[in-house]
């Protein structure tokens, strides 16, 4: 008997190859995704619980580990390795964030205008990004050699007496937050500029004949259209910051006198330097928790933009 | 081409772009530098000629050679691998109804929170269990595929209108076949947008094969061009020659496809 779907009169027939269809379509959804969903899940749902696991433990990535608890937690806090790793990661994130997303706006503004050579200084603000951080870290070392570099030559020239960069405590950390900075503001040149595309011109124009200055445009059109790319960029910087680590290692080791251990730092040290895998276990997932709160305050305060 | 008249921002915008390519200008220059003028005080600020001491050291007595092949095939199975195992997951997540998909995109993307230093330790423990640490292997199988990749190709497909595959649905082609030979073809800006990101990651990643490798014939470049500064710290030239090395193959696939680098990067901002 066929049956009346609407004005349609539908085949049984068809109707059970529809169901067969469905059938294989639901087995062909599985064997699309599942390579993507063993190694995705697999390589981040299970080290995820592991990590867990081994906070909880003494282990050398050896022998078998023990279980202690809340030892390894208790002892980061009382640990001033970690405090410091801690403090020098912080002074990195609030100089290396405030500081790329502001230029970085700052510059896009420059280069948002049609003039000659406007492409070549794009490229050439960009470029650095795409360099390896070990490329970064190696070619600062050079240039920032006490004794074989070019920027005390410099200095030199200059009658400025010379500097001992990575060598000095008091300096290393800041030349970290440098280098990132011609490095990382690339980035939010080209995302601010293209939002900057998207910054309605018929609003600046109102703006514009209401009177207001290239500042009171910048201050209430440009700005405010622009937020969730701000956003965007501190949660973003924000979290690479709190995650440096290639660059360190290339540069410093966490030296001089610990004055650069950063937590990642501190984190590789003990999980494959010092054999204490469940100690950097712990450190990592108090820097995953912190992370996690920074990620869900500023989509918090994103939303809340957004519904505006 | 109409000529654009003089502007004063000329003044702002050269210094400023001069100054972010200096550094890079200064890596070319100094590694056709000869040791003797780096190594006087205070060093050369310009080369007298161009002296290729330093590549012929680093293309001969050390393993640069043996590194930027290891490094190469990482990126390019790396690469190959999201385009493929990507775009049958997003193709996948996009199209096809079937029973669990939502939840394990959900779990998928919310993978991308997950900080590499969490999942590091257990993730060289798996691979010391599969036998594979201090191989190509290590630094190939985490990179396979990304949830990055899978979400970026299922974005793309949804914006494509369902029409295009209609025709094909009817007369009975597969998904498979429908992927490969409809929707792909369409799909360039996401295979290239997967393409550079992955290439970037795996080519400059450093981390993963500091922990995962340890005998100088596995390096990566990274890992070799670190390793090589550390020993060879009198020898500039060759280091920043061995730099050079490192950084060009990334340079040149930014000049060359630069539109599509700028796109894929700003896409993960203004979607993110």
């Amino acid at each position: 008997m066929a049956s009346v779907v609407g004005t349609f009169t539908v085949d049984p027939r068809s109707r059970a190859a529809a169901k067969r269809r469905a059938r294989t379509e639901g087995a062909t959804g599985w064997a699309f995704v599942s390579p993507s969903v063993v190694i995705i899940l697999g390589l981040s749902v299970v080290p995820v619980l592991w990590s867990l696991l081994l906070s909880f433990q003494v282990n050398d990535l050896v022998s078998p580990s023990e279980w202690v608890g809340l030892a390894n937690y208790k002892a980061l806090l009382k640990d001033p390795t970690f405090g410091s790793a801690v403090s020098h990661t912080l002074i990195y994130t609030v100089l290396y964030v405030p500081l790329s997303v502001i230029a970085g706006l700052a510059i896009a503004i420059a280069l948002d205008r049609k003039i000659a050579f406007i492409g070549l200084y794009r490229t050439l603000v960009f470029v650095p990004f795409v360099v390896s951080a070990a490329a970064q870290g190696v070619l600062f070392s050079f240039v920032l050699d006490p004794e074989f570099g070019v920027a005390n030559s410099v200095l030199h020239k200059l009658g400025l007496p010379a500097q001992g960069f990575f060598s000095d405590p008091g300096q290393a950390l800041y030349l970290l937050v440098a280098i990132s900075l011609w490095s990382g503001t690339g980035f939010c040149v080209i995302v601010y500029l293209a939002g900057l595309q998207g910054v309605s011109s018929e609003l600046v124009e109102a703006a514009r004949i209401d009177g207001a200055g290239r500042w009171g445009v910048l201050r209430h059109v440009t700005l405010p259209a622009l937020t969730p790319v701000t956003i965007f960029l501190v949660l973003f910087q924000t979290i690479n910051a709190l995650q440096v680590f290639d660059l360190v290692f290339v540069t410093t080791k966490g030296g001089p006198l610990g004055s650069t251990t950063v937590i990642v730092y501190f984190i590789w040290e003990k999980a494959f330097k010092t054999f204490t895998a469940g100690y950097s276990a712990a450190a990592a997932y108090t820097l995953a928790v912190a992370l996690l709160v920074v990620g869900v305050v500023l989509q918090v305060y994103r939303r809340r933009v957004a519904s505006r | 081409m109409k000529r654009l008249p003089f502007s004063a921002w000329h003044f702002v915008l050269a210094p400023l772009a001069l100054l972010f390519a200096l550094p890079l200008v200064w890596l070319l220059v100094s590694s056709v530098m000869s040791n003797a003028e780096i190594n006087r005080f205070p060093p050369a600020l310009w080369p007298h000629g161009i002296n290729l001491g330093g590549y012929r050291y680093v293309l001969g007595n050390a393993l640069f050679p043996r590194w930027f092949l290891n490094s190469f095939i990482v990126s390019a199975v790396a690469v190959t691998a999201n385009l493929v195992l990507g775009s049958l997951g997003g193709y996948a997540f996009a199209r096809i109804r079937f029973a669990g998909s939502k939840v394990v995109l959900g779990l998928m993307l919310a993978t991308m929170v997950i900080p590499f230093q969490l999942t590091m330790i257990p993730t060289f423990l798996v691979m010391k269990e599969l036998g594979l640490i201090d191989t190509l292997g290590a630094l190939i199988v985490p990179s396979l595929v990304t949830p990055l990749s899978v979400f970026l190709f299922r974005q793309f497909f949804v914006s494509l209108p369902r029409e295009l595959e209609e025709a094909a649905w009817i007369d009975g082609c597969g998904r498979l076949r429908i992927l490969i030979s409809i929707v792909l073809p369409l799909a360039r800006p996401a295979l290239s947008t997967v393409a550079v990101l992955t290439f970037l990651a795996t080519w400059n990643d450093l981390t993963w094969p500091l922990i995962a490798i340890n005998s100088d014939s596995t390096y990566t470049l990274q890992l070799g061009l670190t390793t090589f500064q550390g020993q060879h710290h009198t020898q500039w030239a060759a280091v920043m020659a061995g730099n050079v090395i490192t950084v060009l193959p990334v340079l040149l696939g930014f000049l060359l496809a630069q539109k599509a680098f700028i796109r894929s990067l700003a896409s993960t901002g203004l979607k993110g």
